[in-house]
């Protein structure tokens, strides 16, 4: 069983992992013959090794804060963005009224606003969070305002014969519908979320996975930096394809997922 | 007329007048379930032909009619609107010994729509459920026995945990099918039920309702394509033409026999009748 699904994984993922193990490879040789000096470009052994020796700090500190800054962030934009998206489903004036305002809030440069977010909220949590919220709530809003809009013309029509309420219609069909459209949001608003996390520790802190890259780039320590930046990527990933998981089991029951 | 209380006994007599099927109540004052007077219908005012016009109709109670038309005529249309998901032009629809608008109707007419339309992420159980969920008219408990000694009565008590799309194309009508029982409506309202499945499955389906039919106690309107299949499942066929005939709704009786059954399509009878209807629509279609 075990055997049968590694060998499915590695039918479908070998050749990207091999791809992997080859450009890991190039780059390990590369920086050994002096190639390319390591301060620019440190070796994916010596990044090893930097992760490792600063494990206490990268686990024990700065994964931890920027996790938090993320999970808050995450359920900001989840609760939020949904309900601006349902709302905006329901109510044509509120869509007209808000869309313009979500549309520029993707806009604009969070960089270049730094220094207003520090004059807002200080280094504290709340900055980041704002942050965060505002590089990942944008996938959650379209994702549950799309989907609700699917055309159900069919299901309604059915309804409303058995003497739906509008209330009914939302919740027996039109969510129900929209749900794999809004987890495509949720799937991109946490690599946002990660993104946003690390945009935020730059502007300034004290802790956090991003701020610890930066300093380190400052120090001109590749080594670290990189470690740090690894951590970050491998971060998105695994809350990613967290969230694949628990859509892979939501919808394993439906007839949907199967056809 | 035929009455069906009389005759049936049994569990399945007693599973109908539970669910208030029973339509002799209120039945006393007049046969006639629904009574379609003139209507006409046009998408917008705009439009030179309406989709409907000067259509006149009725259905007693107990009766299964059928509407045979071309596609594009305007059955399905006619049908929303009977359910009351429309409101006609003009003209006016008596139902319940009343005139109606489509908001009293909407809601107390069962509608089974051209596609099956199960909701592909609940189970069989769970789709039968829904218009219980909707209305909530009696207990869950209950509810759910009803169901599942239909299931039983369809052949289906296997899948009842089943998803529709692991389900064949007849399995999935019958289904919707009995969804459409489950509102407890009197008047059923079925939209070419059978129009996306194959020949063979079709006549199983066909023996199925047939079998079924006379412990129904239901009033039907049934569209479809199909002759033979009007034939065998009504009692009473409008031939169904475009706005711009003379007359848009022609009716035809069917003097055959109750109870039917699929193997009648030999009858004499059977293709005399065929013959008639044929040339009927012939006619029809021609002038
Ligand atoms: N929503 C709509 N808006 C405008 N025209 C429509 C709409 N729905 C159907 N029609 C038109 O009305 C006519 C009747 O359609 P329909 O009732 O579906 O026919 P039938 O069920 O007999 O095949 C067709 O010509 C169709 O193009
Ligand atoms: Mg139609």
């Amino acid at each position: 069983m075990i055997l049968t699904l590694l060998k499915r994984y590695l039918r479908d993922y070998g050749l990207a992992l091999l791809l992997l193990l080859f450009l890991l490879v190039c780059w390990e040789t590369v920086v050994r013959l002096e190639w390319i000096p390591s301060f620019i470009l440190p070796a994916p052994t010596s990044i090893w090794i930097a992760l490792v020796e600063n494990q206490r700090l990268l686990f024990g500190q700065h994964l931890p804060a920027t996790l938090q800054e993320v999970f808050i962030g995450f359920i900001l934009s989840v609760v939020l963005g949904s309900l601006l998206g349902t709302g905006m489903h329901l109510s044509r004036r509120l869509e007209k009224a808000l869309y313009p305002f979500i549309i520029i809030s993707q806009t604009i440069p969070l960089i270049a606003l730094s220094p207003i977010f520090i004059f807002w909220f200080g280094y504290s949590l709340a900055g980041k969070v704002a942050v965060v919220f505002l590089t990942a709530f944008f996938p959650v809003v379209v994702g549950s305002f799309d989907g609700l809009r699917k055309g159900a013309e069919g299901y309604r029509e059915l309804l409303l014969t058995m003497g739906a309420s509008r209330r009914h219609l939302l919740t027996k069909i039109q969510i129900p519908l929209a749900l794999p459209s809004f987890f495509s949001g949720l799937k991109l608003s946490i690599v946002y979320c990660v993104i946003g996390a690390t945009i935020g520790e730059w502007l300034g802190g004290s802790k956090g996975l991003g701020y610890f890259s930066r300093r380190m780039a400052g120090n001109l320590q590749s080594d670290e930096m990189f470690a740090a930046v690894f951590l970050l990527s491998a971060l998105g990933l695994v809350l990613f394809l967290i969230l694949v998981l628990l859509e892979k089991i939501l919808f394993m029951k439906r007839g949907s997922s199967r056809s | 007329m035929h009455t069906y209380a009389d005759e049936n006994f049994g569990p399945i007599h007693f599973l109908w007048r539970w669910m208030g099927l029973i339509c002799l109540e209120g039945g006393l004052s007049t046969n006639t379930m629904i009574s379609i007077n003139d209507l006409s219908y046009s998408f917008d005012p705009q439009q030179k032909y309406p989709v409907l016009s000067g259509l006149s109709m009725n259905v007693k109670h107990g009766e299964f009619v059928s509407v045979i038309g071309a596609s594009g005529c305007g059955k399905s249309t006619l049908f929303k609107i009977i359910a009351g998901l429309s409101e006609p032009t003009s003209g006016d629809i008596i139902w319940q010994d009343a005139t109606s608008s489509a908001n009293t109707r909407l809601g107390n007419i069962a509608y089974m729509p051209q596609q099956d339309l199960l909701l592909p992420w609940r189970s069989v159980l769970d789709n039968c459920l829904l218009p219980w969920e909707v209305t909530q008219n009696r207990s869950k408990a209950e509810t759910i026995s009803l169901i599942r000694e239909m299931l039983e009565r369809f052949g289906l008590a296997e899948v009842e945990q089943a998803y529709p799309n692991e389900l064949s194309g007849g399995m999935r009508q019958r289904i919707a099918f009995l969804r459409t029982l489950v509102t407890g409506a009197d008047l059923m309202l079925l939209d070419e039920p059978f129009g996306a499945l194959d020949a063979i499955t079709k006549r199983e389906m066909h023996k199925w309702l047939t079998g079924l039919w006379d412990g129904l106690a239901k009033t039907v309107l049934f569209i479809t394509h199909d002759l033979e299949e009007a034939i065998l499942l009504s009692d009473r066929i409008y031939l169904m033409s475009g706005s711009q005939s003379k007359a848009p709704m022609q009716e035809f009786i069917v003097d055959l026999p109750r109870p039917r059954h699929s193997a009648m399509n030999y009858d004499p009878r059977f293709l005399k009748l065929r013959e008639d209807l044929e040339k009927r629509l012939y006619d029809t279609h021609s002038s």
